[in-house]
């Protein structure tokens, strides 16, 4: 898996699936709904977000509902990897399930909006240009190494089903 | 070794004798809950793109709740792309229009303990009120669930959280899961919740189903209540025969939990939880100058027949405030039945009450209800995040249904005991 280089976006703690993916666009297409992904907290987000953006977040980023269009909206807007305190169960779930490194930063407080981050997933490392830091942070856990390697848990059961006709 | 109920179930599961805290297990899963929302509308074009059908049709559970009934031609086509996906694969156990899923497993009887089920949504913890592990994963894991059959989970630990003595009137479990929601906080992942204390064994099976139904809004794994009589009366309730080793379905004495709390109902207030946020909770006296524009019974947690008869209690010869409207959509056709046969429902409508179709409606902004910038509500569901009914401005605060009907009697937040005594 590669060294993913990008801006932080910088976000408190609880931030939620429900604006993430607001039930009002439910219904639309992802294009629809990823433009209103986090305009409750950050209207700026959606329109000023570029691939391989960084999410900086506090504690529980992902609480809520199961609704898989919360990780969904952040990979479709590019979004790189997620960083945080620490995370909802089941967004945290489904973002390795989408191949989107989500990984505990207990120093998410030390990034400042804007700046350029290098994090790599596999070594569990989170180096910032700006300050010079290089953080150790939790690494993918083993058992999910696979899976996210492979890009998500789709070509990871692709993978498998090959395995299993042989 | 001793084991908490949790470790036995997910032991069962994995096939081995016993599993600790952290350990990571691959569970075969006894049930799985699809709801149209995230079940095969999603689900579907992976089993195409993978090109394989579903692991075992008998083990799927399917129910449209979310988009019932289709209002434009997105929901339309979403309710029939389900109705095909059950023919298509067989799924007999589909209920179209029947009501709200997580209570539908309930009435019919489809949740035994020791099970391990997944569902396709955060409330399915709500099973855990009959003793089984039942949690809730995105439907990109779903898909996974359906074609192998299989799940990982990291066994997590068991906090203990118990209720002794008696309610005042006009407090229920609700008022306990707001409590909670401040006092534990939202970020309790890696640990079921499990219930417990004479105030829960005296529990009726709904109302222990608002407690597992919130460990969703506790951040936990799951939730969960020990097997007992009450269990065994609801198994029977719903027309099944239960198995001669439900009540072994309970942690071992001398087991390992991760903390244990012991809290008193009879001191309990009724809740308020203000926006934005489930923790936000506070005795309901706190927010009583509070107008209310829209009061909402509803969703899964908040409008199964426990709760519509809290609201008639309330409503009985009094009337809704001008100026507020209260909307009741029940959790689902057999609740809304019986609600008609027992005079509840004639007490609910005869008050002003407006009645909306059965289904997860305004909760989540997919139905009727919907809210408009700057209004202010009060609801009977579990969620009060922004935008979560509707506009970013408009204000959710969350209560009991005693307090919710209180309060549309009322027209701003009231104590429900001022109307029960």
């Amino acid at each position: 898996m590669k060294v993913i280089e990008g801006r932080a976006w910088v976000f408190g703690d609880n931030i939620n699936t429900d604006v993430m993916a607001p039930g009002l666009y439910f219904k639309s297409p992802m294009e629809v709904l990823a433009r209103h992904c986090l305009e409750a907290v950050d209207p700026t987000f959606a329109s000023g977000v570029r691939t391989g953006d960084i999410i900086v977040a506090g504690r529980n980023f992902g609480v809520g509902s199961a609704r898989e269009q919360a990780a969904m909206a952040l990979t479709h807007l590019g979004v790189g990897a997620v960083l945080a305190v620490s995370f909802g169960r089941i967004f945290y779930r489904n973002a390795l399930n989408f191949g989107l490194p989500a990984l505990t930063f207990a120093e998410a407080g030390t990034v400042v909006a804007g700046d350029l981050l290098r994090v790599d997933p596999v070594a569990g490392r989170v180096g910032n240009t700006r300050s010079g830091a290089v953080h150790t942070v939790p690494a993918i856990p083993p058992h999910l190494m696979a899976m996210v390697e492979a890009g998500g848990l789709m070509p990871w059961l692709k993978l498998r089903l090959k395995k299993e006709a042989v | 070794m001793p084991f908490t109920l949790t470790e036995k179930i997910l032991a069962r599961a994995a096939g081995k004798d016993g599993v600790v805290p952290g350990e990571i297990v691959t569970c075969r899963v006894d049930l799985a809950l699809l709801l149209d929302s995230g079940g095969p509308r999603r689900i579907w074009p992976r089993l195409k793109e993978l090109g394989v059908g579903v692991w075992d049709p008998d083990r799927i559970v399917l129910c449209t709740d979310h988009f019932t009934p289709a209002v434009d031609a997105e929901s339309a086509a979403i309710l029939s792309l389900t109705r095909d996906f059950a023919r298509e694969f067989g799924i007999r156990q589909f209920f179209d229009m029947r009501g709200i899923g997580h209570v539908l497993l309930a009435e019919h009887g489809l949740l035994r303990p020791g099970m391990f089920a997944a569902g396709g949504d955060s409330h399915s913890s709500m099973g855990g009120a009959f003793a089984c592990f039942m949690a809730g994963f995105g439907a990109i894991e779903m898909t996974g669930v359906v074609v192998t059959g299989e799940i990982w989970i990291e066994v997590p630990a068991t906090l203990r959280v118990n209720w002794s003595g008696r309610f005042a009137r006009g407090v229920v479990a609700k008022d306990i899961a707001l409590f909670l929601c401040r006092e534990l906080g939202m970020e309790n992942g890696g640990r079921v919740i499990e219930y417990g204390g004479d105030t829960v064994r005296s529990m009726s099976m709904q109302e222990r189903m608002v407690l597992t139904n919130m460990a969703a809004e506790l951040g936990a794994e799951t939730g969960l209540v020990e097997a007992d009589a009450v269990t065994r009366q609801a198994l029977l309730d719903a027309g099944t025969e239960p198995a001669a080793d439900i009540l072994d379905w309970h942690g071992d004495p001398g087991a390992s939990y991760a903390g244990v709390h012991d809290y008193s109902a009879g001191e309990l207030a009724p809740q308020v939880a203000a926006p934005h946020s489930p923790a936000n909770s506070g005795p309901v006296g706190s927010f009583e100058a509070v107008h209310v524009d829209q009061a909402y019974i509803g969703a899964c947690v908040g409008a199964k027949l426990s709760d519509l008869r809290m609201v008639a209690e309330v409503l009985k010869n009094r009337s809704v405030a001008r100026g507020t409207r209260l909307l009741v959509a029940p959790a689902t056709t057999r609740a809304m039945t019986e609600a008609a046969a027992d005079g509840t429902l004639a007490a609910i409508t005869a008050a002003g009450a407006y009645i909306l179709p059965t289904g997860c409606g305004a909760c989540a902004a997919l139905g009727a209800g919907v809210l408009a910038e700057n209004e202010v509500c009060i609801s009977s569901t579990n969620r009060n995040f922004r935008g979560r009914m509707g506009a970013n401005s408009a204000e959710v605060y969350l209560a009991s249904p005693y307090t919710v009907a209180a309060s549309a009697v009322a027209g701003r937040i009231t104590d429900p005991r001022e109307f029960l005594r």
